[in-house]
C-alpha cells in the first residue's frame, strides 16, 4: 500500500528519529528537525516512535493514499486539509482511500511533521529511514521528494483500525496532545542555553550580547543550521581550536563573530569555538525558525536543562499510556 | 583529563591537553579511553565519538535519570566515567592493538593538480613530495566533516600547505590532499578546499557496509603508490 506525492512542495524529506550510532564515522544525527514533533504525531496514529514519516518544509504538500490510513501532523501553522474537512495540528485524522490531504504554506514557522498510520516503508540504511540530503543516502533514494513519487507504506497496525472505527461518522479525533508539543510555531522565539564549553574563550561583551540581543536568521540556513545575525560575538583569542564533536544544538561562533546555530544535518564536529548550547527542550523551536525571523537566547542552568527534558520525556510517557487507554 | 558538558545530552571528555605536541601517544590515550568506556557499557549512555585528544559522550537524559536512581544525573554519570577511565590507568598499560591500513594512491598527474603548489611550499621536487608522503607513517585523528573524510596527522612537517584560498565546488572522490599540516581523503564527490595530490580507488565510505567507512579514529594508514594501470584495475 502505497502514499502517492501528487505535490511534493518546496521540501519534503521522509524522516524518523535519526541514525545514531554512527558518529564515529561521521554521519550526522540526522532526522526531523524536531523528533519530539515526530513522536508525538506517530502516537497519535499508533505508531511506534520510530516509524518514519514526512518532514514538510513551507508546506504544498499534496498526497493521496491507495487506502484508509490514520494521520496526524505537528509543526508550524500550517493549514491541513483531508477532503474538505480541516485537520488541526495534533488530532489523529482518518483519510479515506483515494482521497487527497492537502498542507498550505504556514503562517508562522517553516516544518511540519506528517505521521500515517504504518509509517513509510523505506529499507533503512545504517539502521534508520531518515533521508541525508547532504549524504544522498536513507529515505526515498537518497534526496528529497518530487511530485510524482510514490513511497511504500508499512502494514497498518489493529490499533489504528480500531481508531477508524472509533471514529464513528466523524473523521478528526477530539482528544490531542499538549500544544506546547503540537504548535511550537506558536511559542515565543525565546532559546534557553546552557553555557558551551568555550564560553570563557569569549568576551565579556559577547557574554553580555548573547543574553538578551535579537539576533535575524540569515538567508543562508537551511537543515544543517540556522545562521544568524546581531551583534558581534568576539572572542578572547582568534587561535584555531582543534575540531571536536558538536551536536543540534550547539552555537558555533566563526571568526567573524555571527553565531551559527546548528541543526539536525550539522557536521559530527567542528573547530569552531562554542559560546552555548541551545536545551534539548528548545530545539523544536529552533527546528521551526526561517530567514527574518527574530531569536533571542536566555540562560538557564544545567540542571534545569536536564530536568526540563526528564519532565518531558515522563510526560510524554504518560500521553502515550493516555493514547493506548483511548484507544483500547 | 576535564570533562565539560556539551548541551544537556552530552559531555566531552578531554583526554590529553596537548595534541600537537605528541599526536600519536594522544591518540593512544584516546583509544585506550574509549575502549574502556565502551567495555564499561554505562547505561543510558547511546554512542562515543573520539576527535583527536576527546571523546564526546552522547547520553539519554532520562536513561542517566532512571539507573541513577537517587543521585544527581551528571554527578553520578561523571564518576562512572572517571571510574571507567582510572580503572584503565590503575591497570597494565598495554598499548590497544589498532590496525594498520594501506591505502593505494595514484599520484599521477591528472589526480594531483595542486602537486606543483605543494612542491613549491616544500622547495622539493614533485617527484620528492610523492616519495615522502607515500613513505610516512600516519594516524586517523578522527572522521568527519563530511561522512567517512579520514583527517590524518604524520604528514612531514615539510609538506605542510595551507588550505586553497578558494576552495574548489567539486573535489572528485577518493582525491587524497593535504590541508595545513593534515592529509585527507575524500570519501566522495564534495567541495573542498585541501591541496589534491593523488587519488585513490577504494571506496572509503558505503552506506551499505558496516562500519559504512574503512577508517576510524586511531587507524595506522600508510599510502602505496600505484600506476594508472592499477589505478583503473582497482577502481572496477
Amino acid at each position: 500500500m502505497n502514499v502517492f506525492v501528487r505535490s511534493a512542495g518546496f521540501l519534503t524529506s521522509v524522516q524518523d528519529l535519526g541514525r545514531t550510532g554512527f558518529r564515529q564515522s561521521g554521519i550526522s544525527i540526522g532526522g526531523a528537525l524536531d523528533s519530539h514533533a515526530l513522536r508525538v504525531a506517530n502516537a497519535l496514529v499508533g505508531n511506534k516512535d520510530s516509524a518514519a514519516g514526512l518532514e514538510a518544509t513551507l508546506g504544498t504538500l499534496r498526497l493521496r493514499f491507495d487506502d484508509q490510513r490514520v494521520v496526524a501532523w505537528c509543526g508550524g501553522a500550517f493549514a491541513v486539509r483531508i477532503g474538505e474537512e480541516n485537520l488541526p495540528p495534533g488530532h489523529a485524522g482518518l483519510v479515506a482511500k483515494d482521497e487527497e490531504l492537502i498542507m498550505t504554506a504556514p503562517k508562522t514557522g517553516s516544518r511540519a511533521w506528517l505521521a500515517i498510520s504504518g509509517g513509510i516503508d523505506v529499507p533503512p540504511v545504517l539502521g534508520s529511514r531518515s533521508t541525508d540530503l547532504r549524504g544522498n543516502f536513507g529515505g526515498h533514494e537518497g534526496r528529497a521528494l518530487r511530485d510524482g513519487d510514490v513511497l511504500p507504506l508499512g502494514e497498518r497496525s489493529a490499533l489504528p483500525v480500531r481508531v477508524a472505527e472509533m471514529f464513528g461518522d466523524r473523521r478528526i479525533a477530539e482528544w490531542t496532545a499538549p500544544s506546547a508539543w503540537v504548535t511550537t510555531a506558536a511559542r515565543d522565539r525565546f532559546l534557553r542555553v546552557v553555557r558551551g564549553p568555550d564560553w570563557a574563550r569569549f568576551r565579556e561583551e559577547a557574554q553580555t550580547s548573547l543574553a538578551g540581543a535579537p539576533f535575524t536568521v540569515t538567508l543562508d540556513s537551511d537543515r544543517m543550521a540556522a545562521r544568524l545575525d546581531g551583534p558581534d560575538l568576539p572572542r578572547l583569542d582568534p587561535t584555531d581550536l582543534l575540531s571536536e564533536a558538536v551536536a543540534p544544538g550547539t552555537l558555533q561562533v566563526p571568526p567573524n563573530g555571527k553565531p551559527i546555530l546548528l541543526l539536525g544535518d550539522c557536521q559530527t564536529i567542528g573547530g569552531y569555538p562554542k559560546i552555548a548550547h541551545v536545551i534539548t527542550v528548545d530545539l523544536p523551536i529552533a527546528a521551526q525558525l526561517w530567514p527574518g525571523d527574530l531569536v533571542r537566547f536566555l540562560e538557564v542552568t544545567l540542571p534545569d536543562a536536564q530536568e526540563l527534558l526528564r519532565e518531558r520525556e515522563e510526560n510524554f510517557a504518560r500521553f502515550r499510556v493516555g493514547l493506548s487507554l483511548q484507544m483500547s | 583529563m576535564r570533562i565539560e558538558p556539551l548541551g544537556d545530552s552530552a559531555l566531552i571528555v578531554r583526554v590529553v591537553d596537548d595534541f600537537a605536541r605528541d599526536p600519536d601517544a594522544a591518540l593512544n590515550a584516546v583509544l585506550a579511553a574509549l575502549r574502556s568506556l565502551e567495555a564499561a557499557a554505562i547505561p543510558g549512555v547511546i554512542e562515543l565519538a573520539p576527535a583527536y585528544s576527546t571523546i564526546a559522550i552522547f547520553f539519554d537524559v532520562a536513561g542517566i535519570g532512571r539507573a541513577a536512581a537517587k543521585h544527581e544525573p551528571s554527578d553520578w554519570l561523571r564518576t562512572r566515567i572517571e571510574s571507567a577511565l582510572t580503572a584503565r590507568s590503575a591497570g597494565d598499560k598495554q598499548s590497544v592493538a589498532t590496525p594498520q591500513i594501506e591505502i593505494p594512491v595514484c599520484y599521477g598527474r591528472e589526480f594531483a593538480p595542486d602537486l606543483d603548489d605543494v612542491a613549491s611550499v616544500a622547495g622539493l621536487a614533485a617527484e620528492e613530495v610523492i616519495r615522502r608522503h607515500s613513505s610516512a607513517a600516519y594516524r586517523v585523528n578522527c572522521v568527519g566533516f563530511i561522512a567517512g573524510f579520514p583527517f590524518m596527522s604524520g604528514l612531514p612537517s615539510e609538506l605542510a600547505t595551507p588550505r586553497r584560498v578558494a576552495p574548489r565546488k567539486k573535489v572528485p572522490a577518493g582525491s587524497v590532499g593535504i590541508g595545513g599540516a593534515q592529509t585527507g581523503i575524500y570519501p566522495r564527490k564534495s567541495p573542498g578546499g585541501w591541496n589534491l595530490i593523488g587519488r585513490t580507488p577504494l571506496r572509503l565510505f558505503d552506506v551499505q557496509r558496516e562500519p559504512p567507512t574503512i577508517l576510524q579514529a586511531g587507524d595506522r594508514v600508510r599510502f602505496r603508490g600505484i600506476s594508472r594501470e592499477e589505478f583503473d584495475v582497482l577502481s572496477q
